[in-house]
Formats: C-alpha cells, sequence, structure tokens
C-alpha cells in the first residue's frame, strides 16, 4: 500500500513537473503580455513533431536534434506573437483570447494536414534502466524528467533575477509604460519572453514525447489546458507558483487515476481549477489586484 | 418611431415565410440530394447554437468555451426520456417529443444557471477558462455514468426531428431567434449589453450584474440543450466524445464570423458554416484550417485601422445626413 | 435632517490611507463641491460613498438611512447616482439606449414580457423612450438620439454620462470632474445645465473639481481634501481665504 502510493506520488511527481514547464510559459507570457497563449500547449505538440523529424527522418543525433526542437518552438513562438497578438495589443482581451484560440487551432490543422490523424509511434530517446529504491520502482524517463526541469527551473529562476534582460522582463511585467520610459525595449522584451517560454514548451514536448511515445498533432491540447489549470492554482504571473501548482496538480491527478476514476480523473483536475479560482482567484502564491475605478 | 417597428415585424415575418416555402419548395421538387437534405436540420440546430452562444458571448461579452457541454446535457436528456417514455410507447410520440424539448432545454439551463453562479466572481480570461473546465467536467461525467451508457453512447434515438419533420425544427429554430432578438431589444437585454460596454457604470445605474450574468447563462444554456435534443433526435445516436472543446470552438467561430453582437449575423453565417464544409468534402482536415484563419483573420480584421477608417466614414455620413 | 451623513470615513490599501477621518453633511438642494489637488483622495471618496469600496471605517447615511455595506446598484436604487472621472458610458449602444437603460428600476416589465413582446412591453417601452427623450432634451442631446455613444464627441459624452445618471431619479447626484477636458465655454454652459438641473429635479448635488475658481463659482458649500483628509470646510469665500488651503495649492 505505502509502496504503491510512493510510487504514484513519484508519478505525479513527473507528470507534475512537466506541467510546470509548459504552466512557466503561460505565466510568464501573461505576466508580460497580459493575455492567455491558447497556442502555447500545441507549441508541445509541435516540439514533439519537430523531434520526430530530427531523429526519425533527418537521423541527427539525440542532442542535435533536441536543439534544433528548441529553435523551432522559439521561433515559432515569437512568430505567432508578431503575426498574431501584436497588431492586437491595444484590442480587447476577449479578441486577443479568441485569437488565441485560433492560432492553437491553426497550428492543430497544419499538423493534421501534414502528418494526418493516425497517431505515429516514436520511440524514447531517453534510454535508461529502472532503479529500484527498496520496494520502489522509479523509471528511467522519470529520472531524467525530474533532473531536467529542476536544471530548468534554476536556471530560469537565475535568468530572471540575475541577468539584465530577466529584470528587463520583471519590469516589464510590473508596468509596461513605465518600463518603456525607462528605455527598456518592450518589443524585444515580450519576443524573448515568447522564445523563452516556448523553448520551456519544447523541453515538456521531448520529456512528454518520451513517455507517452506516441505523435497526434492534438497531443498537446490536454496537457496545455492542464498547465494552465496549473498556472492558475500556483497564482497566474507568479515564476514559483507555475513550478509549485504544475507539480501539486500532477500529483492530484495521480493520485485521482489511482484510487478514485479513471475517467473522472482529468474531471477532478478541472474541478481543482474552479474550486481555486472560487476560494483563491489569485492562485496560491499570486498577488490580489484591486481594479481602478 | 411606432411605424418602422411595425415595418421591422413584417419583414421578420416575410423572411421566416419565404424560407420556410422555398425549403419546402427545394425538398418536394427533387432539386436536393439526400447530401444536401440531411443538411438541413444541422443548419437549424447550428443556427440555435450560435444564436444562444452569441446571447453570453457577444451580448454579456463574456467567452464560453462550454456551449457544446450545455448541449450534450441537452441532448441526453432529451435523448432518455424519449427512449424510455416515447420508444416504449407509455406516451404518444409527440407527447413524448415535446417533454424531450422542454425536459432537455429545462435541465441545460438549470446547468447554466449552476455554472453562472460561480463564473460570476470571475472575468474575462478566467471565465472563458472556467467554461471550458466546466464542458469538459460535464464530457468525463457522462463519460463515466452509467444512465448515459458512459463511452458507448446511446443509440437506436427515434428520429423525431430529422428532414422528415423539418416544420418542427424550424418552428424551434425560429423561436429561438425571435426569442433571443426580441430578449435584446427589451429592458433585461439593455442591461446585459450594459453589463459587456462598462460593468462598472452598469452596476452605477442600479443594476445588478449577478442576476444578469446568471440569466444570460441560464437563457443560453437553454436553448442550446434545445438543439442538443435536436441534434439526438436527428442522428439517432450520441457519444460523449461528439461535445468536445472542438464543438464549442466550432459554434464561437460562427458567431465570429457572423459578428459578435449580432443575431442575423449568427444566422447567416450558421447556414453558410454548415453548408461551406459540406462543399469541401474530401478536404475535412481543411475545415480547422479554414476555421483557425477565420478566428485570427476576423479579429485583427475588426482591431485594425482599416475597420476603424471604414466605420469613422459611416459615423461621418450619419452625423452629417449624407447616404441613406 | 441632512440628506447626506458621512462620519469618520476611512479606508485603506495595504496600510496606505487613502482617506481617513472624513466628515461631511450636506442638506437637501445643496449644491456641494468637493476639491482639493491631484490624489487628495476625492474619486475614492466617491468609490465609498456609491459602494465600490467598502470602507474601514466610518458611516454614511443616506435619509437617515445607512449605505455602509451595500453594493453599487443597491446604493443606486437607495437614491445615488454618478458620473466617472474617466467617462464610462456603454459606448456600442444608442445615446437613447443609454438613458432608457438607466431607467431599469424606474420603469420595469416582468422577465416574460421581455421574450414575447407584448401589450405590457410596447405601452413601458413607449414610457422609457419618452422619459429618455425628455432627459436627453435637457442636455440637447435629443438630436443624437441613434448615434452610438462612443461616436460622439467628447463634451456631449459628458452630458450622457450626467443624463444617464439623472435617469436613475437620484435624490443625491455625484459628479466627478465634469468639466475635465472641456474648453472655457463649454464649462460655462456645462455649470448652467448643472444648476438648471437642480432646479428642474429638485436634487442635491456633491461636485468634484481640482479648479477651485470654477467650483467657487457654483457652489453653496465647499469641502477642501488633502491626503485623504479635511482641510478645511464652509463657503467658497471663507476657504479660498483659509491660509491652510492656500499652502496646499500654492506650497510653501
Amino acid at each position: 500500500m505505502l509502496t504503491s502510493i510512493l510510487e504514484q506520488l513519484i508519478n505525479g511527481l513527473r507528470t507534475g513537473s512537466i506541467y510546470a514547464l509548459i504552466a512557466l510559459g503561460y505565466t510568464m507570457v501573461y505576466g508580460i503580455a497580459k493575455m492567455i497563449n491558447f497556442a502555447h500547449g500545441d507549441i508541445i505538440m509541435v516540439g514533439a513533431y519537430t523531434l520526430y523529424i530530427g531523429i526519425a527522418l533527418l537521423h541527427l543525433p539525440v542532442i542535435p536534434a533536441m536543439i534544433l526542437t528548441a529553435v523551432v518552438c522559439s521561433v515559432l513562438g515569437v512568430l505567432i506573437e508578431k503575426i498574431a497578438y501584436k497588431p492586437l495589443r491595444k484590442a480587447p482581451p476577449l479578441a486577443v483570447l479568441i485569437t488565441a484560440i485560433g492560432m492553437s487551432y491553426f497550428l492543430q490543422s497544419m499538423a493534421l494536414l501534414i502528418f494526418s490523424s493516425t497517431p505515429i509511434p516514436f520511440k524514447s530517446v531517453i534510454n535508461l534502466e529502472t532503479v529500484q529504491i527498496g520496494s520502489v520502482h522509479i523509471s528511467g524517463i522519470t529520472i531524467i524528467t525530474l533532473l531536467v526541469t529542476t536544471i530548468t527551473m534554476v536556471a530560469l529562476t537565475l535568468f530572471i533575477n540575475k541577468t539584465r534582460a530577466g529584470s528587463a522582463m520583471r519590469a516589464v511585467s510590473e508596468d509596461r509604460g513605465a518600463a518603456e520610459l525607462m528605455g527598456i525595449n518592450v518589443n524585444k522584451t515580450i519576443s524573448m519572453t515568447f522564445a523563452i517560454g516556448s523553448a520551456l514548451a519544447a523541453v515538456a514536448g521531448i520529456l512528454y514525447i518520451c513517455q507517452y511515445q506516441s505523435l497526434r498533432p492534438t497531443l498537446g491540447a490536454l496537457p496545455g489546458i492542464k498547465a494552465f489549470v496549473a498556472a492558475v492554482l500556483g497564482g497566474i504571473g507568479s515564476v514559483p507558483g507555475a513550478m509549485l501548482g504544475g507539480i501539486v496538480l500532477g500529483i492530484i491527478e495521480s493520485l485521482a487515476k489511482a484510487y478514485i476514476s479513471t475517467e473522472l480523473a482529468d474531471a477532478i483536475v478541472f474541478g481543482v481549477l474552479v474550486i481555486v479560482l472560487l476560494v483563491r482567484p489569485a492562485g496560491l502564491l499570486g498577488k490580489k489586484k484591486l481594479v481602478k475605478v | 418611431m411606432k411605424k418602422i417597428s411595425n415595418k421591422q415585424v413584417w419583414k421578420n415575418i416575410g423572411i421566416i415565410l419565404i424560407s420556410y416555402i422555398a425549403v419546402t419548395l427545394l425538398l418536394n421538387s427533387g432539386l436536393l440530394n439526400r447530401q444536401y437534405t440531411s443538411l438541413l436540420v444541422p443548419i437549424a440546430i447550428n443556427v440555435m447554437l450560435a444564436v444562444s452562444l452569441n446571447l453570453v458571448t457577444g451580448f454579456l461579452g463574456e467567452l464560453s468555451l462550454g456551449h457544446a457541454g450545455f448541449m450534450s446535457i441537452g441532448a441526453y436528456t432529451g435523448a432518455l426520456i424519449s427512449l424510455n417514455l416515447g420508444k416504449t410507447g407509455i406516451l404518444p410520440e409527440p407527447v413524448a417529443f415535446a417533454a424531450a424539448v422542454l425536459c432537455g432545454g429545462i435541465v441545460a439551463a438549470v446547468f447554466g444557471f449552476l455554472i453562472g453562479v460561480p463564473v460570476l466572481r470571475l472575468r474575462g480570461d478566467y471565465l472563458a477558462i472556467t467554461t471550458l473546465a466546466f464542458g469538459e467536467i460535464i464530457k468525463s461525467v457522462i463519460n463515466s455514468m452509467k444512465i448515459t451508457n458512459g463511452a458507448k453512447g446511446l443509440n437506436k434515438i427515434p428520429l423525431y426531428s430529422n428532414y422528415k419533420n423539418y416544420t418542427v425544427v424550424f418552428i424551434l429554430m425560429v423561436i429561438t431567434v425571435l426569442a433571443i432578438s426580441n430578449l435584446m431589444r427589451s429592458r433585461d437585454g439593455r442591461a446585459i449589453t450594459a453589463i459587456r460596454d462598462n460593468d462598472i457604470a452598469a452596476e452605477s445605474i442600479g443594476i445588478k450584474i449577478s442576476h444578469y450574468k446568471v440569466k444570460a447563462f441560464a437563457i443560453s444554456a437553454f436553448f442550446a440543450g434545445v438543439a442538443g435534443v435536436l441534434y439526438a433526435h436527428n442522428v439517432g445516436i450520441l457519444k460523449p466524445g461528439t461535445f468536445d472543446y472542438n464543438k464549442s470552438i466550432e459554434i464561437l467561430v460562427i458567431v465570429v464570423l457572423g459578428g459578435m453582437g449580432s443575431i442575423p449575423g449568427s444566422v447567416i453565417a450558421a447556414v453558410i458554416l454548415t453548408i461551406l464544409p459540406e462543399l469541401l468534402r474530401g478536404a475535412d482536415n481543411m475545415r480547422m484550417l479554414l476555421y483557425a484563419i477565420v478566428l485570427i483573420a476576423m479579429m485583427i480584421f475588426n482591431n485594425s485601422r482599416i475597420k476603424e477608417g471604414l466605420m469613422m466614414n459611416r459615423t461621418v455620413k450619419k452625423l452629417t445626413g449624407k447616404g441613406e | 435632517m441632512a440628506l447626506l451623513e458621512v462620519k469618520n470615513l476611512g479606508i485603506s490599501f495595504g496600510g496606505l490611507k487613502a482617506v481617513d477621518g472624513f466628515h461631511i453633511t450636506i442638506e437637501e438642494g445643496q449644491l456641494y463641491g468637493l476639491i482639493g489637488p491631484n490624489g487628495a483622495g476625492k474619486t475614492t471618496v466617491f468609490n465609498l460613498l456609491t459602494g465600490v469600496y467598502r470602507p474601514t471605517l466610518g458611516t454614511i447615511t443616506l435619509d437617515g438611512k445607512n449605505l455602509v455595506g451595500k453594493g453599487p446598484s443597491e446604493i443606486c436604487k437607495s437614491g445615488v447616482a454618478r458620473t466617472f472621472q474617466n467617462i464610462r458610458l456603454f459606448g456600442k449602444m444608442t445615446v437613447l439606449d443609454n438613458v432608457k437603460t438607466a431607467l431599469h428600476n424606474q420603469v420595469t416589465y416582468s422577465g416574460i414580457s421581455c421574450f414575447f413582446h407584448g401589450p405590457s412591453y410596447k405601452k413601458k417601452e413607449a414610457e422609457m423612450t419618452e422619459k429618455a427623450l425628455d432627459i436627453l432634451k435637457v442636455f440637447e442631446l435629443d438630436q443624437y438620439q441613434d448615434t452610438l455613444a462612443s461616436n460622439l464627441p467628447y463634451g456631449q459624452q459628458r452630458k450622457l454620462e450626467i443624463a444617464r445618471a439623472l435617469a436613475t431619479n437620484p435624490k443625491l447626484l455625484l459628479l466627478d470632474e465634469p468639466a475635465a477636458g472641456m474648453n472655457p465655454n463649454e464649462t460655462a454652459e456645462l455649470m448652467e445645465t448643472i444648476r438648471l438641473i437642480r432646479e428642474k429635479y429638485h436634487i442635491t448635488i456633491l461636485l468634484i473639481e481640482h479648479d477651485m475658481k470654477l467650483v467657487a463659482g457654483i457652489c453653496e458649500y465647499l469641502t477642501v481634501l488633502n491626503f485623504g483628509t479635511e482641510l478645511a470646510s464652509g463657503t467658497p469665500a471663507e476657504v479660498l481665504n483659509d491660509p491652510k488651503v492656500i499652502t496646499a495649492y500654492l506650497g510653501e
């Protein structure tokens, strides 16, 4: 019993850390562009397909293929912002949200046109033996996932807090107008945020596909939405919040799947979102904002 | 003032009669092949879905991504009623269908109300995501329930609302469109639009925002539920997967293309976007791409300088009395 | 008994006292001015009076009835209407509909009638239109009745906002910098209209302005606010000669 709970917790930690990586992208973009980038989940999908192209079609070695994936996703993220979101910076939020949904649909349908809806099997590029500690089994992919997410998050935190570019990002997120007056290039900062967020999604995509080993055009939709739930749970706009939210959500999902019902697990995850928004709309680590009249 | 409104009423009656006669002629003359007759009911259903979603998204100004959820509640409720009461002969068929339509609408409205209440505390992006979450919750609950037959779904639902009974479908569609367009030209409708335009100002002139938001959600859900009942009795089979996020987006695309806050727009867009994919048959994958492009292009166009310029010209003409 | 009595009103945002120990007593029929430099907390006082913010301290009574804890829509029903410093119209609605919307609680009919436009709908709608046009005429806005509110020129938008507030049939009308952004001619004309509506509708008016000369011209009584607290109160002559007020405005 205890072993099974421990294994479920570790599973949750693995899924949760993938959610956390994706949630970081939502949260950073929300902090800076004040919008929900609905297409963010589909970047994961693009990342997964890019990795597949790199390895199965171009026969690249693993590391260059991964770098290619990150670069493609970053460029795509920046392009999406420039083409679809930038013209709408002064538009009502509803218009931006609808555009973002359109973008998400666009990416999915492009993948559908190119690769068709039949799932493509993809063998994991991470081959590590399962480790046994006591009676608990931890798969190689879990270890790699936890390792990669931890390193990524530490690097991101250092980047945001210790570098000039990072402090520009914080400034724009605090007050875009004032940041502009202080000579910060807002457009560049927004582009950079989209690039970093999309690169994180690429990493998430790689880890995700190595675990599920099957490519579909819609593969990014559900983890995308769940990661959004994680971002809200942690407090949207807050970087540590996204990490915490992702992990908490992953664990909730994993326990719900194991001990309540597989079919209802999604309902429970979304139920968590609704409850959080009602009880503590600012999320676990978010700050409450007052509407100015 | 009064004269104009009477003229409007006659014009509407004219449009309704002409379209009804046109449909009847087309059906009976045999000009329509099977492929197109099978589109009649889906067109009406999409009109109802789009008009009802327009109430929440176009007029109240809140993006709802869970409209398919309300549709599914109506569909399942209606189907269960006619399977258990109509098909078994407990009630005569027309009565059973009437009960199915009414109950489907009401149960969906109750859910609309239940969802509307917590959603009140949220706005904008958060609200949109919450409606999406609700849609998904409804889907997975239906998927795991016994009475709805889980993932296998319901089948052999009596076809009370297929194209042979298009008169009933047409009447229900007209009722939906008229009810919502009347609502928008009334005290309640103005309150709803006022909340969209400026909620703080709406509150300051004595409008209870929570009341009208919940009301709009419930009414919208009611008609989506009725559309769901028609859907169930047109295709005869229900599967929880049909009513997913993509279905909600499909309805949203219709509303956006027709123009948010425009009822005639929703009707025309619903007709076009139901027929078009059929014309593009074989290129089903293109349909999603088309939807995506419609969403993005409409939003960018609506907020661009070109549109602003066009609108400016119109206003100037109106104010200076030229034109018209 | 005074129409509006506010005692010891205070609110703080995250430890910062935006308004502190604020008192005001307004008699029925008065035209009262609330002035003060920018950031003194004038609009915050309006937001407290209309229920947008909930005070941390103090009491507000209108006609002897408590207003603290009520929401904005209830406070409007009790008889307080307002305009906003940054105009808040229903932009995508016509000028006429803006005012008709404000008649929401004045002329009512059932929710069912909203769907089926029966006789009671027609009668009540006609009554609403008539009432709304009456108010629009006072502001000479009736010629624009079918224009979208957002397409009105700026000065007319300010007037429409006052018309809309009046349509709620208030006892007390709060005007937040009604002349902001207007040229001297428009301002003079607006002040005339304000005097006129007070006579015509027998209402009490509380007005925010930071331009002291302007307020001194029409208000009978003034309160000066500085840093969230009352600096001085009295007739315009008394207040304008108060050394504290002069210092606050001109600096040492």
